[in-house]
């Protein structure tokens, strides 16, 4: 029994190795056809379903990709499907074609979606993780804790309804532009990684033993002055951890982004523009997609996944290492 | 001449029922080591805590009676306890420092943690701050081990010297009374005995109250001794009179080692 | 005095800064009160999308998370048993950050991973696919719980049980796990808290159904991804019904995340 046990354990504890792995082998597999007609080129190339010529296609690709993004301009923005090129489909028609995918689009709306949701989430997260660790007395700390935490609770996609018809309408009103913009988005991705990233930084800024602010303030300084000059120093590494960690959260989040991006393949010239994440794109195209289009999809699903692998480990490893 | 004077003070925490400090009155003699020793729990915290309100950075707790302190510039005594607003809590905590059971080096250079109560006191001066860090280091014989790393962090110092460190820390803001909390409890025979010869130093600026858990300690360096029990003061007196013949029964069981 | 004003300034801010977020969780909730009881009706529970109601939603999300919990719970407590009980050092602080890692890995592409495995070989979209994708999700969680609640069980106790002669295993069934029963309970909880409400592992592997049925082998109904679909409708009528949808959806979820925690709570 013993022994059985023993491996039964040793069996489950490494399915996480297997798994993690089997995400990596499989997704890499499943994205290789589009890895191996696109190459790393797929990174850089903000054209997404497009009918390009066989010949030469590097360069036809950047002048297809200059005319199409002005075409798009003047076309309604909802309308970014296949037939864009119409005017080009005549003179084309003669020659072969091939469909080109790029995940530019895509990786950008990630990147700075992500980056929108951290600047706006994270003054208001550290003035949350203040009032909780240093100026609420314990009771209120402890039930606006609770509060906070409740709002980490609430499933994702209530995030992005509630973006959707009450909260996006307030921006577009305040900033201009559209309801469905890179900005919309960001800002309701910062409400749903709020409470994550305050609370754990609450708990870094609570390992600064009491102690040491009671140094400083038998020193004679402010409240203002030993967070500034010895919570934050001593706590530091685990707040960066914290602000990584919820960086990581924010690439990988969904259904808070797909009701808000505008789920269009463009790039946004200003934050203002609907445009498209990697997690929205997956989640918007897995149904009716096929051949190519489904292999860059995965080839998405891989870059998204290392993305996140590396910026968690990153959190962990330089900054929230478990001594065990 | 004393220069803070505790009067029928009484002290309790939040959500206590019985207060931890009961009609407290005792004399803090300028330029004296005052010790406080008693056994584990009976209050000696708790009223060395009181001394410079740090009590107050957690909301609850209840005072009775007066602690006054000898203001300098208006030559009169001032009740600490009236104190309610921010920048008086600063001053009083300027003039009435303290030092703890366990070192307390903030996460910065060794220069900067000795700077730091100046800087914030709003000393901007380069040079002054500069001398100031020296004269402080000197006085806590730390300089000659630390003047070649000053911009070193100051985690990298033994326990004793980081217990030193801040004693200069508290000593750079020159204040008039410093608060020890048992600051030899964490230390090895040596650097006990560098920190005690550095108090005997220091109270020629400084008014010291430290509280002790060994006698030895206290009947070394202090020049008065309070006995405290249960949250009571007992005996107050000379230290070699507590020593040498105590008047109350509890307070020779104490020394003589019978409970404690 | 400069610095006392500056100290005013951030106190107030910070505390600002804890308005708000307490607004905006007050702010979500009350629309969902607000737009979800005003479309509510006792008739959501029993009929089924198909006739306008959520019945089979409610239930086949709940089937799915609970397939997801038959699947990971066992897995991941015995995986948290071996990292805290029988792991030497370096292989199981490996698996302990892997672990970590994994919890945070996006639930989208975990959901792509499964689309890979399963819905591609089998051919279509299935409750199984739905709740394995849950599963890998709640492993990892079990895995942290586990792990951290048998770390509080002081090793005195261990130490007594072999001392008397017990074997380790005896030991782990009978005394430590019993000592931290309450501590894991609350955890898988809370983990069943966490994966009863997602969206995005479920969207293109069990996808969402119509009708009633408990025939895990084909699509399967799920209450959060027919929100999505009823969400993104033209339709007001189904747009009333995602928001009714939400609100039991958010209610059901807090109420098992608040249990738990008002267990954790009493406990201490
Ligand atoms: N923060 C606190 N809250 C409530 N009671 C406390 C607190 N700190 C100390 N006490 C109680 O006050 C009494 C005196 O404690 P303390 O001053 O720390 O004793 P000493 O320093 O003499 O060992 C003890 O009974 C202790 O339990
Ligand atoms: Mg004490």
């Amino acid at each position: 029994m013993e022994k059985i046990f023993q491996k039964l354990s040793f069996s489950s504890a490494t399915l996480v190795f297997i798994i993690l792995l089997g995400i990596f082998i499989t997704l890499f597999n499943a994205a290789r056809p589009a890895i191996n007609e696109f190459g790393l080129h797929f990174i850089v190339d903000p054209v997404w379903n497009k009918e390009v010529p066989l010949t030469t296609p590097t360069a036809k690709t950047s002048t297809v990709q200059a005319s199409t993004t002005d075409d798009n301009i003047a076309v309604n923005p909802d309308d970014f499907s296949e037939d864009d090129g119409m005017g080009m489909d005549e003179d084309e028609d003669s020659v072969p074609t091939k469909t080109v995918y790029g995940g530019l689009v895509p990786l950008v709306g990630t990147i700075f979606s992500t980056l929108i949701a951290l600047a706006f989430a994270m003054p208001i997260a550290m003035g949350i993780a203040i009032f909780l660790a240093e100026i609420a007395p314990k009771n209120i700390s402890s039930l606006v804790g609770g509060a906070i935490e409740l709002l980490a609770a609430i499933p994702s996609i209530i995030f992005g309804m509630w973006g959707l018809y009450y909260f996006a309408p307030i921006v577009a009103d305040l900033f201009g532009g559209f309801q469905v913009s890179l900005l919309t988005a960001g800002l309701v991705l910062g409400v749903m990684i709020l409470p994550f990233m305050a609370a754990i930084t609450r708990d870094s800024m609570n390992t600064t033993p009491d102690i040491l602010k009671e140094s400083a303030y038998a020193l004679g300084a402010t409240k203002f002055e030993v967070i500034k000059d010895i919570i934050f120093p001593f706590s530091k590494t685990g707040i960066i951890g914290s602000i990584i960690l919820s960086l990581g959260r924010a690439l990988g989040e969904t259904m808070a982004v797909a009701f808000l991006i505008g789920s269009i393949f463009e790039l946004p010239h200003k934050v203002t523009d609907p445009t498209i994440t990697i997690p929205v794109a997956l989640a918007n195209n897995f149904g009716e997609a096929s051949g190519v289009g489904m292999s860059s999809l995965f080839y998405l699903a891989l870059i998204l996944f290392v993305m996140s692998f590396g910026v968690i480990s990153f959190a962990k490893f330089y900054f929230l290492r478990k001594v065990n | 001449m004393t220069l803070m004077s505790i009067k029928k003070f009484s002290f309790t925490y939040p959500g206590a029922d019985e207060p931890s400090l009961k009609n407290i009155t005792l004399p803090i003699e300028k330029n004296k080591i005052t010790a406080l020793i008693g056994p584990s729990g009976c209050g000696k915290s708790t009223l060395l805590r009181s001394m410079n309100r740090i009590h107050d950075l957690y909301p609850g707790n209840k005072y009775d009676g007066k602690i006054e302190l000898f203001n300098e510039t208006s030559k009169k005594y001032e009740n600490i306890l009236d104190i309610k607003k921010e920048n008086e809590f600063i001053e009083l905590r300027q003039k009435v420092g303290m030092i703890f059971q366990k070192p307390t080096p903030f996460p910065m250079s060794i220069f900067d943690n000795v700077a730091y109560g100046l800087k914030i006191a709003g000393i901007k001066n380069k040079s002054e701050l500069q001398d100031r860090v020296e004269n402080a280091l000197k006085g806590s014989a730390l300089w000659k081990e630390v003047h070649d790393r000053l911009g070193k962090s100051a985690m990298g110092l033994s326990g004793g010297q980081q217990q030193r460190l801040c004693i200069a820390r508290a000593v750079a803001v020159k204040p008039e009374l410093l608060l020890f909390d048992e600051p030899t409890s964490a230390l090895d025979p040596i650097s006990t005995g560098a920190i005690e010869e550095l108090l005997v130093e220091l109270k020629k600026d400084i008014t010291i109250a430290i509280v002790t858990h060994n006698m030895q300690q206290a009947s070394r360096i202090s020049d008065y001794t309070a006995f405290m029990y249960l949250g009571d003061l007992v005996e107050y007196d000379k230290t070699e009179n507590i020593f040498l013949n105590p008047k109350e029964k509890q307070t020779e069981d104490y020394i003589t080692g019978r409970f404690g | 005095m400069k610095r006392l004003v500056i100290n005013k300034i951030v106190l107030a801010l910070s505390t600002l800064s804890a308005v708000l977020g307490l607004a905006f969780l007050a702010w979500i909730l009350i629309t969902l009160f607000v737009k979800g009881l005003s479309s509510f009706h006792l008739s959501l529970f029993v009929n089924d999308l198909i006739n306008n109601g959520l019945r089979n939603l409610i239930i086949g999300q709940f089937i799915l998370a609970g397939m997801a919990s038959i699947i990971g719970i066992p897995l991941g407590m015995v995986a948290g048993i071996y990292i805290r009980e029988y792991g030497r050092g370096r292989y199981a602080n490996i698996i302990r950050n892997l672990s970590d890692i994994m919890m945070s890995a996006p639930s989208i592409v975990i959901g792509a991973f499964v689309y890979a495995l399963v819905v591609v070989p089998t051919g279509h979209t299935s409750g199984f696919a739905g709740s394995i994708a849950l599963a890998i999700m709640m492993i990892p969680i079990v895995i942290s719980t586990t792990d951290s609640m048998l770390s509080l069980v002081p090793q005195e106790l261990r130490e007594a049980g072999i001392a008397l002669g017990a074997s380790k295993y005896k030991v782990i069934f009978d005394i430590v796990i019993k000592s931290a029963k309450v501590g894991i309970m609350t955890g898988i909880l809370l983990a069943f808290a966490r994966i009863v409400g997602e969206t995005a592992p479920l969207l293109f592997t069990s996808q969402t159904s119509n009708y009633f049925t408990l025939d895990l082998t084909q699509a399967f109904p799920s209450l959060s991804v027919s929100i999505y679909d009823l969400a993104s409708d033209v339709q007001t009528s189904s747009r009333d019904l995602a928001w009714a949808a939400s609100f039991i959806l958010t209610v059901m979820v807090l109420v098992i995340n608040l249990t738990g925690k008002f267990i954790t709570r009493n406990k201490k």
